[in-house]
């Protein structure tokens, strides 16, 4: 399987106490990973960092067979990455507009922006309130509508927080459908949750934060 | 003059077309429109830079932005007429006492206000709504963009504020205006100056013009913040 992510030598401190020392990571298409680790162990952290919102110290980082040297990852990188939040921020306007969003910035024309916006609503179940108000939607909606509007532009890389907490079990459910199509598209699939359901899945790879340690099976010797 | 008959001839005025009443209204709302136009963007953008971007002496120019304010318009006045005077740096511009001079002076009075108030709104807005649009690919500019728009009736609130300082300031308008009819004469001005020659029922008409623009307003800062920037209670 082709990597996707390779991050070498990665370190990140809060106010000189460092929280994340990870020496090795290797993240392939096709394959979710599920992040397990204790409240603050770092795992949105982590998420944040190969998101690109959080800066850190990172030895090499090859995306997609690229080294990049930098501190910041490149736009390239962003626009190929999808982080969905643990508690989705809904922009002002419709579900529609916010599933747009990411694809006019991508300077998507109308016709796709509205088919592409379409089909991701869809495949989340939310096509029904698509010109609803976003910032009046319920927690679960809001975590649909939050992975619909990443889908929308088809990233390589989905990085969810914490996607299913909160969430009765119908919508776990719902959610936990749509992640496991993901990673059937050959796209990486990168969960943080503490949810056991969710951590003993069939066919996911585990991953443990600890003392800002990883632990698992993408962490080669 | 009896206050009465004052009254009612202030009416007359107002409902007569008068062209001298509202040739002066005119004056006064063309030069605070064309004020806060052309400051709005820049201080929007400072507004933005000030809670969003952290530099040395950003605590400062905040506390600048916000004590600016107050500054009293006729030292904003005094300032500009010492730069446009005729031995001032920028005298040769020949700029003092036309319509250009009342827009520098009142872009001066405005943009403190204009600022603060975006300043405040970015500050106050949910921290997602920036990580949200990075996270979905905006550049910087795209996503200070999406978040001015976030916090827009915070932000219009400072544009109204700033109209309503603007239209009514006399103090700059004065000193770099000069008062001259049909040309530099606002509603302030011309309720401070004429009435001393005896127009009581010219300054009592622009009086409730004054009133009416700054009810009008709120009124419509109300109706604009009433549903669109109804609080509503934070859903995870």
């Amino acid at each position: 399987m082709a990597a996707v992510i390779e991050v070498d030598g990665l370190s990140k401190s809060w106010a000189g106490k460092p929280v994340l020392r990870i020496a090795r990571l290797r993240l392939d298409a096709g394959s979710s990973y599920v992040l397990s680790g204790d409240n603050g162990a770092g795992k949105s952290t982590l998420l944040r960092v190969l998101a690109g919102m959080e800066p850190a110290r990172i030895e090499r980082f090859c995306f997609e067979g690229q080294v990049l040297r930098q501190q910041r990852l490149p736009a390239r990188v962003r626009l190929q990455t999808g982080f969905v939040h643990q508690h989705p921020y809904m922009l002002s306007g419709s579900v529609r507009a916010n599933v747009e969003y990411g694809l006019s910035i991508r300077g998507m024309p109308r016709a796709d922006r509205a088919r592409l916006a379409q089909q991701a609503l869809e495949w989340a179940g939310m096509a029904d309130l698509a010109n609803a108000t976003a910032q009046r939607l319920s927690g679960g909606e809001r975590q649909r509508v939050a992975l619909a509007r990443v889908r929308a532009f088809s990233p390589h890389v989905y990085l969810l927080d914490e996607p299913t907490a909160n969430l009765d079990v119908d919508g776990r459910r719902r959610v936990i459908e749509l992640i496991a199509q993901l990673a059937d598209e050959n796209r990486v699939v990168v969960l943080a949750c503490h949810d056991q359901e969710m951590i003993s899945l069939p066919g996911v790879v585990r991953l443990h934060l600890a003392n800002g340690r990883l632990e698992g099976d993408a962490v080669p010797a | 003059m009896e206050l009465l008959d004052t009254t009612h001839e202030a009416f007359r005025l107002l409902v007569s077309a008068d062209p001298v009443l509202w040739g002066i209204v005119w004056v006064s709302v063309k030069v605070s429109l064309l004020a806060l136009v052309l400051v709005g963007p820049l201080a929007l953008a400072a507004g933005f830079v000030l809670a969003h971007v952290a530099f040395p002496g950003r605590r400062l120019l905040v506390i600048l932005v916000q004590a600016l304010q107050s500054f009293p318009t006729v030292v904003v006045g005094l300032l500009l007429y010492m730069l446009l005077s005729r031995q001032g740096p920028l005298g040769s511009l020949q700029l003092l006492f036309t319509q250009t001079a009342l827009v520098l002076g009142q872009m001066a009075i405005a943009f403190p206000v204009l600022a603060a108030y975006t300043l405040s709104a970015v500050q106050g807005a949910d921290p997602r709504a920036h990580e949200t649009a990075r996270s979905l690919g905006a550049g910087r500019m795209r996503a200070a963009l999406t978040l001015l728009w976030e916090v827009r009736f915070g932000a219009m609130a400072g544009v109204f504020m700033g109209f309503g300082r603007v239209i009514s300031e006399i103090g700059c308008a004065l000193m770099v205006g000069g008062n001259i009819a049909g040309l530099t004469r606002t509603i302030p001005t011309a309720i401070a100056l004429e009435t001393g020659k005896g127009e009581f029922a010219q300054g009592v008409a622009l009086g409730i013009v004054l009133i009416v623009l700054a009810l009008g307003v709120n009124i419509a800062l109300a109706a604009l913040q009433g549903e669109g920037g109804m609080k509503r209670s934070w859903q995870p």
